[in-house]
């Protein structure tokens, strides 16, 4: 069964709480009571709505990708996150989080970014409330997404390149989670997924789950606007799919699939899936599956795509994992940058490389979903992705 | 009979109470520069006047470690530094020295051992309190009923930004010691001694008698002596680190951290 909000030690079932250092706790308790007062506060709200629709471009629409649907056989929709300013979900979550920043009275932010996207909106929304922005990105991930490092200086942000462990998203969080260690009294870390400790998982989620909302009144059964058969959305951290799966978690009828990373393949060791391959453990602050060896350290993922290059995930997928309320499967890069090609070429859209992996579950499962509504969410645009996916091709 | 951690730990405490001075515990990471010079550092400390140590169990993703304590736990964790090397060097430590030992570790690797097990592990390697860097009070509960069924110490900390309600619920889960944290920030070697020291300690004392330990940013023998003033203890960590990570030899490290330890010691001193 879905939770409205985790219980009072911050888990869902057994999975979230906080596992963080003393010096954060009190920041950690902070954020909780001015989340929930925000929340309950009318002006607080009617301020995120109307940056959500002028700003953002909320709602973004559901489009009916025909050509594809007659390729699989099935009645592929698109829930266009990709449409969103900054070309992403992450928007949905920054501009909140940075409206609430400023009702901390905190002056600067920190967040960190594996594709740059969760770094682009957080340097966006920053730049839109007048806020210090600092972005920890791995170097591994600077070079393959320079495109967004350079949005974010030019959005006026330092990007801080993390160098320790394998350069990418892990150690740009953990980065992030050290600079608010020293920083704590002064700044707002605006983490950019479903992850951490309490109540961020929560938190994020409840900015998220618009995407999963706005669904609803979309495709409402309505003629030409037929309920879901299935959901699909890809996992790394899992804000895009939570934000999606959680107004519909529980509902009869409506399947939900998480697609992670198998990265070069899972027997190869170099995935990503957490879910699928990891075991429980406490990573980034929460008790959460995750890739560890046996002696509990946590393992290098792999993925193609930085977005989901990540050996963790939220709290609450895990929750969801066990409870049965989502499925979760995994699809290669060599399937993703298929599927990447695929919509370009078929649709006009080039879909992020993190997306491309959920419709590459989709492409591969066409036989079983033949005659079903099967919704993608478009979690975010291509365009960053060009580059990397042009020089495999060299 | 062989005392128990917390049994160890009193003896520590009320020795350096009875002459007038804070403990001293240098923390180094198990197992470097190789196993065996590792015991021999630990040992040449102990000579110089450490009454104990803090031991490093090394985590790949060590959220409370700087650049220089991160460092050296991938270079212990590349030289197959495991928990149990680590607990070897702690058994070896104990024997050599018999000063106490704490072993200071991650969330993670205690879960994966399983919370009994590895309390049980530390216990029979000669472990007289634990110290979790990621475990605040609030998620304490089994690892302290663990600690209490192996007959040690369980450390909970104590920041700057610990408000008195948080401080009554640390001290409500009966720490061996109060890790206070001197410096709002991660390990790592500071220019300034820390001003929180004073403050914290009176706010702890207002409500408790148990120790207080200040760590985090305590690198120099000025440093000590600030927060020996105020404290039971104190831990110097990267300073130490850096120096056997610096030495060309493990030798070469014995020799600077007896010197520099036994400059150390003596500003405990009240």
């Amino acid at each position: 069964m879905r939770l409205a909000k985790p219980d009072e030690r911050g888990r869902f079932g057994e999975f979230g709480g906080q596992f963080a250092p003393e010096i954060l706790m009190p920041a950690l308790k902070e954020l909780e009571e001015a989340f929930i007062e925000a929340t309950a506060d009318p002006t607080f709200d009617e301020e995120l709505q109307h940056l959500l629709s002028t700003y953002v471009g909320r709602p973004t629409p559901v489009y009916h990708a025909k050509r594809m649907s007659d390729e699989l056989g099935c009645n592929l929709y698109l829930k266009r996150e990709d449409l969103a300013h900054t070309g992403a979900h992450k928007i949905n979550n920054t501009v909140a989080q940075a409206l609430l920043t400023k009702r901390m009275g905190k002056p600067r932010v920190i967040a960190e970014t594996g594709a740059g996207q969760h770094g682009v909106a957080t340097a966006t929304a920053c730049a839109l409330l007048g806020l210090d922005c600092v972005v920890y990105m791995g170097e591994k991930d600077i070079e393959r997404q320079a495109l967004n490092v350079y949005r974010m200086k030019l959005l006026g942000t330092e990007v801080i390149p993390v160098t320790s462990g394998t350069g990418t998203l892990k150690d740009a969080v953990s980065a992030a989670l050290r600079d608010w260690v020293a920083s704590v009294e002064t700044t707002h870390y605006i983490i950019g997924s479903v992850v951490g400790p309490h109540p961020f998982p929560w938190m994020v989620r409840d900015f998220q789950k618009v995407i999963g909302e706005e669904l609803k009144e979309q495709l409402d059964g309505s003629p030409g606007a037929p309920t879901p058969d299935v959901i699909v959305a890809p996992v790394g951290g899992g804000s895009n799919a939570m934000g999606v799966f959680y107004p519909y978690a529980g509902d009869d009828g409506v399947r939900l699939v998480g697609v992670e990373a198998a990265g070069l393949g899972i027997s190869s060791g170099k995935h990503g899936a957490s879910l699928g391959e990891g075991s429980p453990g406490v990573i980034h602050g929460a008790m959460t599956y995750m890739l560890q060896d046996d002696f509990g350290q946590v393992l290098e993922a792999h993925s193609i795509s930085a977005g989901l290059d990540y050996p963790g995930v939220g709290p609450e997928h895990s929750y969801f994992k066990d409870d049965g309320l989502v499925e979760y499967h995994n699809v290669t890069d060599d399937d993703a940058v298929a599927a990447f090609h695929k919509l370009s070429t078929i649709e006009g859209i080039i879909p992020a490389l993190e997306s491309a992996h959920g419709l590459a579950w989709i492409m591969a499962n066409a036989d079983q979903l033949r005659g079903q509504n099967v919704v993608l969410n478009l979690s975010g645009r291509g365009d960053k992705d060009v580059q990397q996916v042009a020089a495999l091709y060299d | 009979m062989t005392d128990t951690g917390i049994q160890q730990l009193d003896v520590m405490f009320g020795q350096a109470r009875a002459e007038n001075r804070a403990v001293l515990l240098p923390y180094l990471t198990a197992g470097i520069p190789d196993f065996e010079s590792s015991v021999a550092i630990f040992e040449a400390m102990s000579d110089a006047g450490a009454d104990g140590f803090e031991v490093g169990i090394p985590y790949a993703d060590p959220l409370m470690d700087g650049p220089v304590i991160m460092a050296a736990g991938e270079y212990a964790l590349d030289h197959g530094v495991t928990v149990d090397v680590a607990f070897d060097v702690v058994s070896a430590v104990v024997e050599r020295t018999g000063k106490p030992v704490i072993a200071m570790t991650y969330v993670n690797p205690v879960l994966r051992h399983g919370i009994d097990a590895f309390f049980v592990k530390a216990a029979t390697a000669g472990v007289a309190a634990v110290i979790i860097a990621d475990l605040p009070a609030d998620e304490a509960a089994p690892f302290k009923s663990a600690a209490d069924e192996s007959g040690l110490g369980l450390v909970l900390f104590a920041a700057p930004t610990t408000d008195d309600a948080r401080l009554d619920r640390v001290l409500a889960g009966d720490p061996a010691f109060v890790y206070g944290i001197a410096e709002i920030g991660v390990t790592g070697e500071r220019s300034e001694a820390s001003s929180n020291t004073g403050a914290l300690a009176a706010r702890i004392r207002e409500r408790s008698e148990v120790p207080i330990v200040f760590g985090v940013g305590i690198s120099t023998p000025d440093h000590v002596a600030k927060a020996s003033e105020v404290a039971d203890g104190v831990i110097v960590g990267t300073a130490i680190v850096r120096r056997v990570m610096d030495a060309a030899t493990g030798e070469e490290a014995a020799e600077t951290l007896a010197t520099f330890v036994a400059d150390l010691a003596s500003a405990t001193r009240r």
